[in-house]
């Protein structure tokens, strides 16, 4: 070593763990990709390119908002890639590339970078994209179709291709000449809400339903964010608090009046509970901090998508019940502070 | 370990485990590093009042032999470390980066003879006012890190009792190993040491904690114990920060410290290892603290090792002597997680200095805002929530911090940026936060 050598002065800790935020984004994308390769081979090529439509659009917004606010592109911490996977896998298999496109740009424009980009947003940004859609246009994105459609992989569904403020393609025609079985575009969730004919548990299980792109299969999504939570990327207890207590406010409803409500198994497996409680009310920024606090986010959740199931209008509450917790998790992580060691008192927050 | 044992027993809930990087020195033996050509010695190496030089330039002094008294009682007297002649009272670089005042001492060729200034004693016949004097004396001050004088732990504010003397031998630090060849190699003096500590405080028993990847340690203890049923031998699930005497004491004891509060208050009085084999060498022939353990170690240096260096040795010379390699880029005393990274090689080694950790590059990730994983809020080992504390000192509510979310608790021992994934420098962050505070209480 010489004289003259230059030694670098830092503060401690000189270690880290090596995690990084590149790092947890990119192993989200990558337990996400199974379940766009399942909604591929349940919707085919619409599929594709709605997924495809919506990442892209995320990318492009965030690249572009970035740009303009003249900073350096944030588009490298893989975070846009998955509110556009997200998206794209809540939004229905036919609905219209252009809206998906609009309700990327809203997800990631409003929904995010107003904010200041990844960390500052209130909200999950895929779900503001997705409740932006479901309030413009409530038709097409409730307008569902079967699942495992013949030629499903050499034509679009005819919705798909359609250009904005034109009249609506026939969708209607299609599903009948497609269809195989029984398949109908209506959701479980729909049929139980609407017609009271419920599904088989089983095929909901595994996934071959209709439904938003990448909700139906619950056992791959599980397995998915089993995967997260083994390599310490997810935290296990919101998913787990919100799948828990949904079933448990379900079955309390079903005991009441079973011929009217259905049970929580029904509950788990039907639209996006599985989904949503994995993927979406896990994102870390819209969570609270606390442990005990995790444990109130996730079932005040669960508890609020049961309950516009069951009370409400809309077939599905899991979007507005995440959201809603969203806006909640600030108050949650203020009233579930940790006892200091060596305090009497909490730390408060005014 | 068992299952069972594992849910039921002592262990430290929060807090994480790292990766250790103790294979490189933890089976090679305590050895002397020669003098260096120039000692420098500063009078403030300790907490508390410099001591007093009490030698002048040119004075030929003795190794061992007191070179500056202490300036009152929280202070600590400074001994020669080596037979030679003093150059000059002057100036000298220190680990935290500012001047202070040393003594410059050039050992003699070949000296190797030792003075021991003080008469023989044992402690069966010394009152514990006689032993918290010797204790101060010998210049011993707590070698884990601190260097906090030990003689005043041993005299705890009036009203307050000890009944239990806990030693600290966790050393949950990565790469060091210092206490832990002292553990096996003078486990005697070290027993010896907790029943000074004992008599002087009027304890009536110790508890010697140790991380359980040292059970050799354990079991050379536990020997040199023999059956003594006064003092127990503990081990425990390593995790780090176990050695941070507040989460040892509730590992143990399940006591806990109050805030701002010591150990004394709740009748503990904690030492380190290696403190009381130095006092359990010492005392008996009252000698004077002048050389330590270091362990010499990292990716920058060939010849790692656990040195028994003379204090006042240049950080430079040590590093020649455990072959560093030219492409050492920063050099941290203690421990990766707490250490303090040093400026310059001319700064010497201190009574604290438990480690020398020769990095040859640090990474540094790219800096995102914090996503709230809570990967901090998980890991704090005080409970506290270092996410919340870190917007706060980004938006530099300083204050809030210390008012409503307890920052003052906060010892700094980095398990909050060890595992952030957005890589923000919380810790530096709360040092500041500290400082910021500090200054801003002054100027009122």
């Amino acid at each position: 070593m010489t004289a003259s050598a230059v030694l670098e002065v830092r503060t401690s800790p000189h270690a880290h763990n090596a995690m990084s935020v590149e790092k947890i984004m990119g192993h989200v994308v990558f337990a996400l990709l199974p379940i766009c390769a399942w909604a591929v081979w349940l919707f085919g090529i619409s599929a594709l390119a709605l997924i495809v439509t919506t990442t892209g659009a995320c990318l492009a917004t965030e690249h572009v908002s970035c740009r303009l606010s003249g900073k350096n592109s944030s588009i490298s911490d893989f975070s846009a890639i998955i509110t556009g996977l997200l998206l794209g896998l809540t939004l229905p298999p036919g609905l219209p590339l252009w809206m998906a496109a609009l309700g990327s740009f809203i997800a990631v424009g409003p929904g995010k970078m107003i904010f200041g980009g990844l960390g500052f947003n209130v909200f999950n940004p895929a779900l503001v994209g997705r409740a932006f859609l479901q309030a413009a246009f409530p038709v097409a994105i409730t307008a569902y179709t079967p699942a495992l459609a013949l030629g499903r992989f050499a034509e679009f569904i005819p919705s798909t291709l359609a250009w904005p403020l034109m009249k609506a393609a026939p969708v209607a025609d299609w599903i009948t000449r497609v269809r195989i079985d029984a398949f109908t575009g209506a959701t479980p969730l729909m049929l139980q809400k609407f017609d009271h004919i419920s599904t088989d548990p089983w095929s909901m299980f595994l996934g071959q339903r209709a439904g938003s792109t990448g909700e139906t299969a619950a056992l791959l999504i599980l397995v998915c964010g089993l995967f997260l939570v083994i390599r310490k990327i997810m935290d296990w207890r919101v998913p787990t608090a919100m799948l828990l207590s949904a079933m448990a406010v379900a079955e309390a409803f079903h005991l009441s009046d079973p011929a009217r409500y259905p049970g929580p198994l029904f509950v788990l497996l039907s639209g996006g509970l599985v989904l949503g409680a994995v993927f979406m009310a896990t994102d870390p920024v819209g969570s609270p901090v606390t442990p005990r606090g995790m444990w109130i986010y996730g079932i005040l959740m669960g508890t609020l998508t049961v309950l516009i199931r069951f009370l409400g209008g809309l077939a599905e509450g899991v979007m507005y019940a995440i959201l809603l917790g969203n806006a909640f998790s600030p108050l949650i992580d203020n009233i579930t502070q940790p006892r200091t060691y060596g305090q009497r008192k909490k730390a408060v927050a005014k | 370990m068992s299952f069972l044992q594992t849910l039921t027993g002592k262990r430290l809930w929060r807090g994480l485990h790292v990766d250790e990087h103790k294979e490189a020195t933890e089976k090679l033996p305590i050895r002397r590093m020669p003098f260096a050509p120039l000692l420098v010695i500063p009078l403030s190496q300790h907490n508390g009042a410099p001591a007093i030089p009490i030698v002048s330039e040119g004075q030929e002094v003795v190794r061992g032999e007191p070179i500056a008294n202490a300036a009152g009682f929280m202070s600590i007297p400074m001994h020669a470390p080596a037979t030679g002649i003093i150059r000059k009272l002057a100036l000298a670089p220190s680990a935290r980066g500012d001047l202070s005042l040393a003594i410059w001492l050039a050992p003699y060729d070949s000296a190797s003879q030792e003075i021991l200034y003080g008469a023989p004693s044992d402690i069966a016949d010394m009152t514990p006012e006689e032993i918290v004097q010797a204790v101060q004396d010998t210049g011993v001050v707590g070698l884990g890190g601190a260097a906090f004088p030990t003689h005043v732990k041993l005299r705890p504010p009036a009203g307050r009792t000890i009944d239990t003397v806990v030693v600290n031998g966790c050393e949950c630090e990565p790469y060091l190993t210092t206490d832990h060849r002292v553990m096996l190699e003078q486990p005697a003096e070290v027993l010896y040491g907790a029943r000074i500590a004992m008599k002087a405080l009027g304890a009536s028993r110790a508890v010697v904690g140790v991380e359980d990847n040292k059970m050799d340690a354990v079991a050379a203890l536990r020997k040199a114990n023999g059956g003594n049923p006064e003092i127990s031998i503990e081990s425990v699930p390593a995790k780090y920060p176990q050695g941070a005497e507040k989460m040892l004491v509730k590992v143990l004891l399940d006591r806990e410290i109050p805030s701002a509060g010591l150990p004394s208050e709740v009748g503990l009085a904690v030492f380190n290892v290696a403190t009381l084999a130095q006092l359990g060498e010492l005392l008996p022939r009252r000698g004077g603290l002048i050389e330590r353990v270091v362990t010499i170690t990292g990716p920058g240096v060939r010849k790692p090792g656990n040195y028994l260096v003379a204090l006042g040795t240049p950080l430079r010379w040590a590093l020649e002597q455990a072959a560093c390699t030219d492409r050492v880029s920063s050099v941290v005393l203690g421990g990766p997680m707490m250490g303090a990274a040093v400026g310059s090689l001319d700064v010497p080694i201190t009574k604290g200095v438990t480690g020398i950790l020769v990095l040859e590059h640090e990474v540094s990730g790219r800096i995102h805002p914090c996503i709230k994983c809570a990967a901090c809020v998980g890991v704090c080992p005080m409970s506290l929530n270092p996410s919340r504390l870190g917007l706060l000192a980004h938006k530099e509510r300083y204050q809030e911090m210390e008012t409503d979310f307890h920052l003052l608790d906060c010892f700094e021992c980095g398990c909050c940026s060890y595992v952030c994934p957005s890589h923000i420098p919380l810790v530096q962050y709360f040092r500041i936060a500290k400082q910021i505070n500090r200054e801003r209480k002054a100027r009122v």
